[in-house]
């Protein structure tokens, strides 16, 4: 017989018990440490921090054992704590050309000021099953350049020595760059909005939709002009001394994509740029966002918008994996109130369908 | 790496400047009723879909000093229900309770109290899709310009082709109303047997889309009318049987599956108005069989 559901405050919480069970495992092994995960699991936290906005790897490192490596729970966790964040103020845009170079390459020049640095990448590893990482063997340490070498100029700053790239974009002077963490979202958007978008959402989103450009739909021709990751200094404007101080280093990857243009009325035949800048090492994140920035520029170039990956408010409407995860999955939230509604209305279309179908039955009867 | 002195969350859990933030996008949301209000939405610590407009909404407006009703499907005591009322005991530490007549702020989702509420509640409603045009038009760019413009024969066009089709309305829930004469607002994925209940409520209805980033209101005694034409007027759900608990006849009933053989059995979705009737005296036909089974 029926009994009122009852019971959902202990329903939750033996829920929320048997989670923090499962996500502690086995008794018998030792938890994993923040400090193993921010050390071991360095691209995880990376990601975290990107797609969260927050630039701390000890909690990214705590929100991903939270999530039990979950990694959308985890984005979702830091973000749900950056927001409470009081906003001190903004800092000065970080000069990338100054950058601590851990690794930098060039798709479009062999050899270039600064050279090709590899850094530690997974390009050229064959993916095989590595037995030796089962165990704790002694890894070498890795080898350093040494320092005062020459600077490592940016490829697009060679590219614009002869013109043929177009320069850093412009806003309109007075423009105060936006922050959608504290503004809501308007279309169509400024630039700089749409990239502080973009450096925030799906990492897998936003691949898929470069790499749809790749595959012809809104095709830009891209190259690699850099990829480059290592330290940037972030410096705030202090009012009350006049002058910039240092909040310290984070580890940045950028990169600048160049793409081809025929040229307009207005313009010159030049190359386009494309631009990712995501928190940590994340090159496939801020190379797909390059060439969906680029893609989405196609408006500014007088370009056909015929693919989605050109459609602003398609790519930034769901760009963000907390809102899409929070709104799909609330798909499993109780819908019963509305879902009778709509059995009341099929049944109620049901007979009028059956009626109106013994009506068509019996006609051919009474034509006899 | 200290993790260990995280900063403490606020009364209510958002910091007073964002709650500010809200607030002036509530007081312009009452100003133009049914104008949807574009408002920073932040993450709150639950997901988006699950009612983080509403908890914002909420967040901005409550006191230590209210009482709070949150309900789900009408229910009190459905999990996400419990989950936000939970929350707000946590982060706000504020009282709570499951009787309409005694909250000062109730938030819900997909349902209006069956009790009538009265002035000096507010009704906050947990909003998915805020904007009634969206499955008609799916750029925000348009239909923006569509309600500046006033341009809702949209939405007529689309109501009448099912009435062409179907002979009659087939919008069941998120039935759209004309507020005080000039927007068309979405009312939340509420049946539309609630729609009248919005008509000059005495309460103030606040409406919150957290991933949409909207606010919207409806001020106490504003006009809501269901959209309609004068041939096909607009009629809300009714139910063959009253309540098999309560008794109660012209509320939203549950349908609850009974066995595998076809049995079913209808209750009220508000349980609160529910439990009240029979506390009451108030026997539906399986009202015994309930009590021999608790």
């Amino acid at each position: 017989m029926y009994v009122a559901v009852k019971g959902g405050e202990a329903a939750i919480s033996n829920a929320h018990r048997l989670l923090a069970d499962r996500r502690r495992g086995d008794r018998s092994l030792p938890a994993i440490g923040i400090e193993q995960i921010v050390a071991q699991l360095g691209l995880a936290v990376d990601r975290v921090m990107a797609e969260a906005s927050l630039y701390d790897r000890a909690l990214a490192a705590l929100a991903i054992r939270q999530s039990r490596g979950d990694m959308i729970e985890a984005i979702f966790i830091l973000r749900a704590y950056r927001t409470t964040l009081p906003r001190f103020g903004y800092s000065l845009p970080v000069e990338t050309g100054a950058m601590l170079i851990e690794r930098r390459v060039s798709a479009t020049y062999k050899d270039l000021p600064g050279g090709q640095l590899l850094g530690p990448t997974f390009d050229y590893t064959h993916r095989l099953l590595d037995p030796s990482l089962l165990g704790d063997e002694a890894i070498d340490a890795g080898l350093e350049r040494e320092e005062g070498g020459e600077p490592i100029m940016r490829v697009s700053d060679i590219l614009a020595g002869e013109g043929l790239v177009e320069d850093d974009g412009s806003l309109p002077d007075g423009h105060v760059a936006g922050d959608i963490t504290r503004e809501p979202l308007e279309f169509p958007m400024a630039r700089d909005l749409r990239l502080q978008a973009l450096a925030r959402g799906d990492e897998g989103f936003l691949l898929a939709l470069g790499y749809s450009t790749q595959r012809g739909y809104a095709r830009t021709h891209p190259f690699v002009g850099e990829v480059r990751i290592g330290e940037v200094e972030v410096e705030l404007d202090m009012p009350e001394l006049g002058f910039a101080v240092s909040l310290g280093r984070i580890q940045v990857t950028e990169c600048q994509m160049i793409a081809q243009f025929k040229g307009s009325a207005k313009n010159p035949p030049q190359f386009t740029r494309g631009y990712g800048l995501v928190f940590g090492q994340s090159e496939r994140k801020a190379m797909a966002m390059s060439l969906v920035d680029r893609a989405l520029r196609a408006e500014e170039f007088g370009e056909d918008i015929v693919a989605p990956a050109q459609d602003e408010e398609f790519v930034i409407s769901h760009s963000d994996n907390v809102q899409a995860t929070g709104f799909v999955e609330h798909l499993k939230l109780p819908h019963y109130v509305d879902f009778q509604a709509e059995l009341d209305l099929v049944r109620r279309m049901r007979r009028e369908y059956e009626a109106a179908q013994n009506v068509g039955t019996e006609l051919p009867e009474a034509a006899e | 790496m200290n993790t260990t002195d995280l900063a403490t969350y606020n009364f209510a859990y958002l910091d007073e400047q964002t709650k500010r933030m809200i607030r002036r996008a509530i007081l312009k949301a009452i100003a133009i009723p049914g104008y949807q209000v574009p408002f920073a939405s932040r993450e709150m610590p639950m997901p988006y879909g699950w009612g983080t407009g509403g908890v914002q909404v909420t967040a901005a407006i409550l006191g230590p000093d209210d009482v709070l009703k949150v309900i789900d499907q009408g229910a009190d005591d459905t999990t996400n229900a419990v989950s936000i009322r939970a929350f707000f005991q946590k982060v706000a530490n504020v009282a709570v309770t499951t009787k309409t007549r005694e909250a000062t702020i109730i938030q819900t989702r997909h349902r209006i109290p069956e009790e009538k509420l009265t002035a000096g509640q507010t009704l906050v409603y947990q909003v998915p899709i805020p904007e009634p045009l969206r499955f008609l038009e799916p750029r925000e760019t348009e239909t923006r310009k569509m309600h500046a413009l006033e341009e809702y024969g949209l939405m007529h066009v689309k109501l009448y082709e099912d009435i062409a089709k179907n002979g009659h309305i087939a919008t069941t829930y998120a039935y759209p109303v004309k507020v005080e004469g000039r927007y068309v607002m979405d009312p939340s994925p509420t049946p539309k047997f609630d729609n009248p209940k919005m008509h000059r409520s005495e309460a103030l209805q606040l409406f919150g889309a957290g991933r949409e980033k909207r606010i919207y209101a409806v001020p106490p005694y504003t006009d809501v009318v269901s959209l309609d034409f004068e041939d096909h007027p607009f009629e809300i759900q009714t139910f063959d049987k009253p309540c098999a608990l309560c008794g109660a006849k012209n509320v939203y009933l549950d349908e609850v599956v009974l066995d595998d053989r076809g049995g079913r059995m209808f209750v009220c979705s508000d349980t609160d108005h529910c439990e009240d009737r029979c506390a009451n005296g108030h026997r539906g036909h399986l009202a015994y069989n309930k009590e021999a089974a608790e």
